[in-house]
């Protein structure tokens, strides 16, 4: 069914809350009661709120004093790098040259104060060289942070591997899984994860919730310093309705991620399938197996992301571009520069996002516009094929 | 003005219906400008004429561009502005706050985008003076100079 009778393809920016989440976080509605108040509201939103923890523990097989709810997946990035830096004030911070801002912002801010920063580069498939990587830890290394799946490119890292390797060496290890979580499994037990960062929005829950796991051992100075909720790690009234929403949004998708991978991977091999064998000079960018599910991203010679998208747009279609045009940004993705794309490659970039809604008529109808939408669009540029 | 991160409507329309698109054959003039470190291009070729009061004017513009709706908008818009014009008239009216007005405004990030079809216009013209061997009207060869001065400037900081 069209959203809004539109053909939405963007689904990892945002996701509509799914009707049964919607449902939850009404019934709880009524229990407006501070979780922090003793008496008998004030224990029952508690009770609540530690469900939602435990629900949420469980699914990433972590302890529920693990969990730590935010209010977005850039709080919990921010927490989670800045509060091991300034818990530790100096040190070397390594993080993965196609970080989302979230992480890379963070990391700049920190060098800017004297941490040094260095960024592991990627093959041209956007996976991390774990040799290269290796050889950067040092002593004085404090925080290691990859992105668990990109969330431009799709790629999905070896995060197992990392958390291996981060380990034996005894330095944090932390994953940006906000792509990841609800796609695919996560264990942080099993592939040594210290510290991941999770959002509501991606997974068809409601916006303005997220959270961080921190492995228990490992110690952080808040961000946020008040009445001491969270653990002590992030002070503010929680918020209930929001909490309840994305425990829920996060069990229905952890109960059917199986099901609904194999359905989405079709639709999304389809996809790649078609643009390639009907676009001349189209490529996909990324990881052609170890990619999310849902997750198809293609650049196109002589022509540029925005007016993509812009021209997708006016055929009813809502996609999303990583070209520097359609941000505020003068210079190209530093995803796809990292990938070893030039600036003008980096330009036509188009990604396409499946979820829940996508159906293959949806499929079928991008396959029959976006082929137009690039000829009309070369036929205007100076590099163009005709 | 266009809010920000949006496009006005003229801006859309102009985007979607372009009408000087493409190469003219032999063309009089030819300008490229482009932004070396984005990629956007734009180039504009010229057919000039001599109108009935014996003045030179643009008779043809087509333009070709590799950028982003505020770029495609903006050469539209360029040489739906400037075509027919006679050339003395082009060099006054020349410049960017004009294209910005005539599209219902850019968001601000954008507004280099507009400049980009002010340069080229103006380093077509440049080329047509040159190649045609005649004198170069100095506002034409100030800006050219600029012109060549930033993308080096560009080239050398960032590439």
């Amino acid at each position: 069914m069209p959203i809004q009778n539109k053909i939405y393809l963007d689904y990892a920016a945002s996701t509509p809350i799914d009707k049964r989440v919607l449902l939850r976080m009404e019934q709880f509605l009524k229990y407006f009661a501070n979780p922090s108040s003793i008496h008998s509201l004030g224990q029952e939103a508690k009770k609540l709120l530690e469900k939602s923890r435990n629900e949420v523990a469980k699914i990433i097989n972590a302890e529920p004093q693990e969990i730590i709810f935010t209010s977005s997946a850039t709080e919990a990035n921010n927490l989670a790098i800045k509060g091991i830096a300034f818990e530790k004030g100096k040190g070397r911070i390594l993080i993965s040259s196609i970080e989302h801002k979230s992480v890379l912002e963070p990391a700049l801010y920190l060098k800017n104060k004297g941490f040094k920063v260095k960024f592991v580069p990627v093959d041209k498939y956007g996976i991390i060289n774990i040799s290269k990587f290796k050889k950067m830890l040092r002593n004085d290394t404090i925080l290691v942070s990859v992105i668990y799946a990109s969330n431009e490119i799709g790629t999905i890292e070896p995060i197992k591997k990392i958390g291996e390797i981060c380990k034996k060496k005894n330095i944090p290890f932390h994953t940006d899984a906000a792509q990841a979580l609800g796609k695919l499994k996560i264990d942080v037990k099993k592939e040594n994860i210290d510290l991941l960062t999770g959002s509501s929005h991606k997974i068809y829950g409601p916006k303005g919730v997220g959270f961080l796991y921190k492995q228990k051992n490992i110690k952080l100075t808040p961000l946020l310093h008040g009445g001491g909720q969270e653990f002590n790690l992030r002070s503010s009234t929680e918020n209930l309705p929001a909490i309840l929403g994305f425990a829920e949004a996060l069990k229905i998708a952890e109960k059917e991620r199986k099901k609904e991978t194999k359905r989405i991977k079709k639709l999304r091999d389809k996809l790649i399938k078609g643009v390639l064998k009907t676009i001349p000079n189209s490529y996909l960018t990324g990881h052609p197996e170890k990619r999310l599910p849902n997750f198809a991203s293609f650049r196109f010679d002589f022509v540029e992301g925005e007016s993509i998208v812009m021209l997708l747009n006016e055929y009813g279609i809502c996609a999303s571009t990583a070209s520097a045009c359609a941000s505020k940004e003068i210079t190209p993705s530093h995803v796809l520069v990292a990938c070893g794309l030039k600036p003008f490659e980096a330009q036509g970039s188009l990604r396409i996002t499946l979820g829940k809604e996508t159906k293959e008529k949806d499929i079928d109808y991008l396959l029959k516009i976006l082929p137009l939408v690039i000829k009309k669009l070369r036929k205007l540029s100076p590099y163009g094929k005709r | 003005m266009a809010k920000d991160n949006f496009y006005s409507k003229k801006v859309l329309k102009l985007f979607k219906d372009q009408k000087h698109f493409g190469k003219i054959k032999n063309a009089q003039g030819i300008g490229k400008v482009g932004n070396p470190m984005c990629g956007d291009v734009m180039k504009i070729y010229l057919k000039i004429s001599k109108n009935k009061k014996g003045k030179e004017y643009i008779e043809k513009i087509r333009i070709e561009t590799f950028g982003c709706v505020a770029a495609i908008a903006t050469s539209e818009i360029t040489a739906k502005l400037f075509e027919k014009k006679e050339i003395n008239k082009v060099l006054k009216e020349l410049n960017y706050k004009k294209i910005l007005k005539e599209v219902g405004g850019l968001p601000p990030f954008k507004i280099h985008c507009s400049l980009l079809a002010v340069d080229a216009l103006s380093e077509a013209l440049y080329n047509y003076f040159k190649k045609s061997k005649k004198k170069i009207p100095k506002i034409l060869v100030k800006k050219h100079k600029r012109i060549i001065q930033i993308d080096k400037n560009i080239k050398e900081k960032f590439l």
